[in-house]
């Protein structure tokens, strides 16, 4: 093994955390603003990804598809928002987890209704495609690389949209009592919506640019919608410092679990044993990861309602 | 809480409700249909999952989205004793050679024992935590089992275990479906009775109490901590428990039972039938069974209605069906 | 209440049969995966069966039609139903194999006939085999050893082979292996459900393997050869037919032009069958077909040809012209080994581009008349 692959293997890691930090934020977002779990976060990925390739075939753009993701992601969230969560505030987590579970069900259908049976073609811009050489002379994907790039970019914003806009201030103010922003005279219902639709266009944002990666296919949210949850529960629910790290923990800990452990069993069991044991407990590590931050945190890393 | 003429319309429902489960098999038997015998029997053995989660999510208000965990744990320990009884081959031979079994009590015994062995530690673990935290951690426990059975190639790994002749029960011939219902019936009202019992036992009350004020309820001396763990203990148990009579039934076995869709649609018996009451799982048991067959026959877009459907329950139907029946919203 | 979708009208039907001298009534059940990511594959097996059937004219044959949802306790409750309720004398239609192997063995325990139209698993094939289950599609590890064989040929000599850590990839690789005379350059295992490749892509650089062969189903394949051509790492790949078949090529898109695949069946296969399918099928449906639906249309045909000979009431002769399997297969001969299944070759396409459309060319043949592995284990 090279330090090369080591490295390389270090910024794959990176890469799948920031992925997972695009999906994360608005998944805190929403919970730490409104404390909702909103299980139908996937299909609003789904969603995004679906804008974008379609959008990108009828027009031969990426960036145009990219657009279309966000504005469809967010347009789906606010509608969803207005048209039944809403309702759920006031509920205990049960109920949102039934209704949000319900409409799990409900976009994956209506996409297959809307887009049929097989999955969509949704490719990297080709200003982006092609590797550059790192240092060490391993050659990287540009495409992560710029991934890298937007969720730095995201996070940053995010930082900045909370710590120093209007609207940043009425969230914080929202996270940390309800009812006071509604006697500042903040209309709190449009405050919700505009929330929740941001954090519905985050991960429409993450569909299309993990969808140009992988396949735009109905169900393609509920893989990462579990791994998002994992992220934000070991970071501490709605801080975005906390998914940003725990995103970048995940990401590390399942990349190199993969490729390290079963070289690992190997050296312990042989070749025939060792690969698919290896592969067996890493597919389990980023839950193990979770259940032992939690037992000694049991509010994950950074909890914002601490 | 409890008013004496709701409880009484309550109750009456809930026994209504269980007549008619006892009723449809029996009907669909005269007329020579016996699938709805075998459908019964699903809602049977899944109402009893769900009278297993609403220990720990009626009366503990513990929300659990890792029940798959035991049902699925229930349901490998029937295959596993089964296949070994078929082959006569010794699940471990020190200190002593066991060779399995194929008979209903015992695997029965072990699918409880076992489930509540694993629930122990996860339990222990996860009750430390509360909220979200304590939905999400369960799902990762039960995702961690959930992988470890997909790539463990001794029991089939993702293409399951097949049961190849049902388990027996003493003085009954379990391949005839109406013997199979009876067994599953049989075993549900026993946890409908485990269930009021214990609701309405001092344990029940301290329950209760450790999730109206865990402050308080330590306060007059007892500590929330125990009451939990073994709510949720035995939760599981009666969830594994159901998992080996699904097995049963199916007479297959396979990680789907442990996925994160099964402990999902385990939440949603619970409230579709309404939380925390006695005869909600029953109730949402045979609605959801009801209205997946249904639907399913009708079109290929069944999932999409069925989704229309739960939300519908969620948003305007507080308190499940029970709950709509009995016309008394008590939130759960 | 039902969705019954019959071959035909019911009117014209009762006319007809009174003319033509025709066996009984037959009512099939397919059971098969319509909602969620692996609609595209039931779809594909369900519509190269019902136009079978309406090429064929066969008004006797009635379907009833039902989703799995990819999950196997629903397979099990429909196939109950259909056995106990709509009682239907033949199965078919299911794609997975962990599917299969919940409801085939309870099927054929009563008395049911199953036809697969996919999936193959070891067990079927051996052990666990039944006279009343005929595989007419392939046995799973029959492209994989296609791959192998062909890899002998190609002279690679260090090939890196990754599988999903389940069964069936355990099984895939090691059907690869059976054939494959070179060494290894590494044997991955992923996670099932896995769609970053970034890592395993890592390690095929680093290994200096001169071919990749991979078994990566649905949208872990697409992920995966999206993310290869991304990589730059210029080393070919080999996989399976269904990887590069007609329903996910389009996904994959150029990214798999050139790439070696196996398959037993292939649109450019010359032969009346054959032509006749694809040209019916595209009129039909507007798309071109995927080896799923060769494997539904094929499996139709036989049962109109068993019908015709023999009554599917009286078991053991229809079985018998099962066995025979005297219809016209577009994979040009088709014939049944001791355990049901195939005997049929296998050949080597490769993804190339007819205008816009991707779709795959036979460069070789892998394998003539190909058994599997398991038949020696099968005691009928």
């Amino acid at each position: 093994m090279s330090t090369a692959l080591l490295i390389e293997q270090l910024l794959n890691g990176l890469q799948f955390g920031v992925m997972l930090f695009l999906m994360a934020a608005g998944l805190t977002l929403i919970f730490g603003v409104m404390g909702l779990i909103n299980l139908a976060h996937g299909s609003l990925y789904m969603v995004g990804a679906f804008a974008c390739a379609a959008v990108a075939a009828a027009t031969g753009s990426f960036w145009l598809g990219l657009a279309a993701s966000l504005a469809a992601a967010a347009a789906a969230g606010a509608l969803v928002e207005i048209v039944v969560i809403r309702r759920l505030y006031e509920r205990d987590h049960l109920d949102q987890v039934l209704a949000t579970f319900a409409l799990i069900l409900i976009f994956s259908e209506g996409t297959r209704w809307l887009f049929g049976s097989f999955p969509l073609y949704l490719d990297i811009p080709s200003a982006l495609s092609g590797a550059v050489e790192l240092p060490g002379g391993a050659r990287y994907p540009l495409y992560r690389l710029a991934i890298i790039g937007v969720g730095i970019v995201v996070a940053a914003g995010l930082y900045m949209l909370i710590s120093k806009t209007r609207l940043g201030m009425r969230i914080r103010a929202g996270e940390s009592d309800r009812e006071m922003i509604g006697a500042l005279g903040v209309d709190i219902r449009t405050l919700y919506t505009v929330v929740f639709a941001l954090g519905a266009a985050l991960a429409g944002l993450a569909g299309a640019l993990v969808g140009a990666l992988q396949s735009v296919q109905v169900g393609m949210g509920e893989p990462v919608l579990i791994l998002a949850f994992v992220v934000i529960v070991i970071g501490g629910i709605g801080s975005i410092k906390g998914a940003l790290i725990g995103a970048i923990l995940v990401g590390l800990v399942d990349t190199l679990g993969r490729f390290l452990l079963p070289k690992l069993f190997v050296a312990f069991m042989g070749p025939s044993q060792g690969t698919t044991m290896g592969a067996a407990i890493a597919s389990m590590l980023i839950y193990v990861v979770m259940a032992f931050i939690l037992a000694f945190r049991p509010r994950g890393l950074f909890s914002a309602n601490a | 809480m409890r008013d004496g003429v709701g409880m009484t319309r309550e109750t009456a429902i809930g026994l209504f409700l269980v007549a008619v489960l006892l009723a449809f098999p029996l009907v669909a038997s005269a007329m020579g249909e016996p699938f709805y015998i075998t459908l019964a029997t699903r809602m049977a053995v899944l109402a009893l999952a769900a009278v297993g989660l609403n220990v720990a999510l009626g009366l503990g208000g513990l929300v659990s989205f890792g029940h798959a965990a035991f049902f699925g744990i229930g349901g490998y320990v029937a295959g596993i004793l089964a296949s070994h009884a078929f082959n006569q081959e010794p699940i471990f031979s020190t200190p002593f050679a066991f060779m399995g079994s194929d008979r209903m009590p015992v695997v029965w015994l072990f699918a409880m024992l076992v489930s509540a062995l694993v629930a122990l530690p996860i339990g222990a673990i996860s009750l430390r935590t509360s909220g979200v935290y304590f939905i999400m951690i369960t799902l990762a426990f039960a995702q961690m089992i959930y992988y470890f059975a997909m790539s463990w190639p001794a029991y089939g790994g993702e293409d399951g275990l097949s049961i190849l002749s049902r388990n027996t029960f003493p003085g009954l011939n379990t391949a005839n479906p109406l013997s199979l219902f009876a067994v599953c019936y049989g075993l549900l009202l026993v946890a409908l009775l485990v269930f009021a019992v214990l609701r309405d036992s001092r344990f029940g009350a301290a329950l209760l109490a450790s999730r109206q004020n865990a402050t308080r309820l330590a306060a007059v001396g007892i500590a929330p901590f125990p009451v939990r763990l073994a709510a949720f203990v035995i939760s599981a148990a009666i969830t594994g428990l159901a998992g080996a009579l699904y097995a049963d039934l199916n007479r297959f076995v396979s990680p789907s039972m442990l996925s994160w869709q099964m402990s999902g649609e385990l939440i949603v018996l619970v409230i579709l039938g309404g939380t925390g009451r006695l005869f909600g799982p029953v109730a949402g048991a045979m609605l959801f069974v009801m209205i997946e067959f249904v639907l399913g026959g009708i079109t290929e877009r069944w999932q999409f209605f069925l989704g229309l459907i739960l939300l519908g329950v969620v948003l305007f139907a507080r308190g499940g069906l029970v709950g709509v029946l009995a016309g008394k919203v008590r939130h759960g | 209440m039902r969705r019954i979708l019959t071959a035909s009208v019911l009117g014209l039907s009762l006319a007809v049969s009174g003319l033509v001298a025709h066996a009984d009534p037959m009512k099939v059940g397919m059971i098969t995966t319509l909602s969620g990511g692996g609609a595209g594959l039931g779809v594909d097996v369900r519509d190269g069966f019902m136009l079978a059937l309406k090429q064929a004219d066969a008004k006797d044959i009635e379907v009833v039609t039902e989703d799995d949802a990819q999950k196997p306790e629903l397979a099990v409750q429909i196939a109950d139903k259909m056995i106990q309720s709509d009682k239907v004398d033949v199965l078919t239609g299911i794609i997975w194999s962990n599917l299969a192997m919940a409801v085939v063995p309870n099927a054929v325990a009563q008395g049911k006939f199953y036809l697969s139209t996919n999936a193959g698993p070891s067990a079927l094939a051996g052990e666990k085999c039944d006279k009343n289950y005929f595989n007419v599609a392939y046995q799973n590890d029959n492209l994989h050893e296609a791959m192998g064989n062909y890899a002998n040929t190609a002279g690679y000599k260090k090939v890196f082979i990754m599988a999903p850590n389940y069964p069936a990839g355990t099984d895939s690789l090691t059907g690869f292996k059976r054939y494959y005379k070179g060494d290894l350059s590494g044997e991955v295992y992923t996670k099932v459900g896995q769609t970053d490749y970034a890592a395993e892509i890592a390690q095929i650089r680093d290994s200096g393997a001169d071919a990749v062969f991979f078994f990566l189903p649905g949208g872990m394949g697409i992920a995966f050869m999206k993310q290869y051509a991304q990589s730059g790492v210029e080393t070919p790949v080999m996989g399976p037919g269904f990887s590069f078949d007609q329903d996910v090529l389009g996904a994959i898109g150029d990214a798999a032009l050139g790439v070696k695949n196996s398959s037993h069946w292939s649109k450019d296969l010359d032969n009346a069958a054959n032509k006749r399918f694809v040209e019916g099928f595209q009129a039909e449906y507007g798309r071109l077909p995927s080896l799923y639906a060769a494997q539904g249309y094929d499996t139709a045909n036989l049962l109109v040809a068993a019908a015709a000979k023999a009554s599917v009431k009286d078991a053991d002769a229809f079985r018998a012209a099962l066995k025979e399997a005297q219809f016209d297969s577009v994979r040009g001969k088709f014939k049944f080994n001791t355990n049901n299944h195939p005997i049929q070759d296998i050949y080597v396409r490769e993804v190339i581009k007819e205008g816009d459309v991707l779709t795959n060319k036979i460069v070789a043949t892998s394998f003539t008349d190909h058994e599997d592995a398991y038949a020696k284990d099968c005691k009928m």
